[in-house]
Order: structure tokens, then sequence, then C-alpha cells
């Protein structure tokens, strides 16, 4: 069993920053709901808001960075066109998904959806952490603003989780190799 | 605490998805429009396209925040405003939509 330098590259888009993401967003949401004065002492709070700030610049850093790895080290892979009169597309992924019809909608609706629509999920994430930044400890007592982190950061994570989702379903079909 | 910064940052995050989601389907409605777009060639036009869609956040968000510095808005249509534009964004990068605005 061996990985080659392509599956390296596109585990740790999908996988490291991929899980990376989603365990960091479990975090900052368990933080944000407890983020309460009623539940915390001040220096709970205090504790609540710098693990917080930390999973925000996790959240957002490895959006970023997950965007970034795929678009412009995996994406370039998965879309290369076979030299003319190839006929083994396995390293091809793009191809071989539009070579088959069965297969051809996850190229033209998944992968189509999922490039752009991750995109989106770094704005987002970025937005959320520089509410957190700009509140700090004054997010236990705005209950409003905090469920606004809480929404757009669920918004964030719903729609990594398309993406997500939507990449591991396309790496099944026709992986970069 | 002034909520300005805040307001402007949700709403210049919004005006960017809302953008990328614009800048996407035009792409694919116009070929020549496309090609332009076309910054990495590896990567084809999505490089451009996202480029696009940031620089309009980055630059809204700057704009808005300068505006917006140390006052107080009214939030609740800041909020409704960045809920559209997301939808928006959503709608325009959802291939069946843009494939039918393309016309294939």
């Amino acid at each position: 069993m061996a990985f080659t330098f392509r599956e390296i590259w596109t585990a740790i888009h999908g996988m490291a920053l991929g899980f990376g993401f989603v365990l960091f967003f479990t975090g900052a949401l368990a933080l944000l709901l407890t983020l309460q004065p009623q539940l915390l002492t001040a220096r709970g709070i205090r504790r609540n808001i710098i693990l917080l700030k930390i999973s925000g610049i996790a959240i957002a850093g490895l959006s970023w960075l997950a965007v970034i790895v795929g678009t412009y080290i995996v994406y370039p892979w998965y879309r290369a066109a076979p030299p003319k009169g190839t006929t083994d597309l396995s390293s091809f992924p793009r191809s071989r998904l539009l070579a088959n019809s069965a297969l051809s909608g996850w190229h033209n609706f998944g992968m189509e959806w999922k490039e752009h629509l991750g995109w989106l999920v770094p704005i987002i994430a970025t937005a959320a952490l520089f509410l957190i930044f700009r509140y700090g400890e004054h997010l236990a007592k705005e209950k409003k603003m905090r469920w606004t982190v809480f929404v757009i950061l669920c918004i964030a994570f719903v729609l990594a989780g398309i993406v997500g989702v939507l990449g591991a379903i396309i790496t099944k079909e026709a992986a970069v190799v | 605490m002034k909520n300005g910064t805040s307001a402007a940052a949700i709403l210049a995050a919004g005006i960017g998805l809302a953008m990328t989601g614009i800048i996407s389907t035009l792409a694919e409605a116009i070929a020549a429009f496309g090609k332009v777009l076309i910054w990495s060639k590896p990567v084809g036009d999505l490089s451009g396209k996202t480029f696009i869609g940031i620089a309009a956040w980055l630059v809204s968000w700057l704009i808005l925040g300068l505006l917006w510095r140390d006052k107080e808005v009214s939030f609740r249509p800041i909020l409704i405003v960045s809920a559209v534009l997301l939808v928006i964004g959503l709608l325009f990068t959802f291939p069946p939509v843009f494939d039918l605005i393309a016309g294939g």
C-alpha cells in the first residue's frame, strides 16, 4: 500500500484540512453555546473566549487553506486534458467522468457545484472570525451577536459539508492519482 | 459597543458571496467573458471568478468598515440583506441555475 504524490495532496485537501475544519467547528459551537454569564465565571468566560478565538482562527485558516490547496494544487490534476489518442483515462479524472454518461453528472453537477461553493466557505468563516475578535468577552452578554456568530458558523459548516461529501463521492468515482 | 464594523463585515461577506455567484453565472453564459477570467491556465476560469469575488468582498468590507466605523447601525436590515445576498450567491453557483441561465 502506497500513496502517490497526488493522493497525498488530495488527502491533505480533503481529510487533514476538511476534518480539521469540522473538529474546530464542533469545538466553536460548544464554546458559543456555553458562553453565558449564568453558566460561567468571569474567568471561565475569558478562557472560553481564548479558545473560541483559537477555534475561529483554525476554522477560517483551514477553510482558506482547503480552497487554495484544492484549487491551485489538486484541481489542475483533476481537470488536466489527456493528450490526443489517450485511451487510459485513469490519470485524468475529469475526462474519465465525462467519457461515461453514467458518471458525467459527477463532473457537470458535482464538481461544478463543489468548486464554486467551496470558495464561499472561507469568506463566511472569516466574517465569523472577525465578529469573535471584535466582540471578545462581550459575546457573553450580547446574546443577539452570539447567535449571529452561531448561525454564520453553521452556514459555513453546511456548505463545507456539501463540498466535502461531493469531494468524497467524486474521488470514489474518479480519484486524482 | 457600536455595531457598525460588525455589520460591515457581515454585509461585505454577503456582497462577496453574491459577486462570486453572479460572476460564475456570467462566465457560463458568456463564453468570451469566461475566457477573460482564465488568469491561471491550469485552474481555468475559476481563478478569475474567485479572485473577483474575493476582491469585491475585501473592497466592500474596507469601504463599509470606514463608513460605519464607530457608528450604531440598524442590524436587522443588514442581516436580511446579507441573507438575500447569500441566497443569490448560492443560487448562482448552483449548476442547474447557471446552466439554465446560460441556456445549456
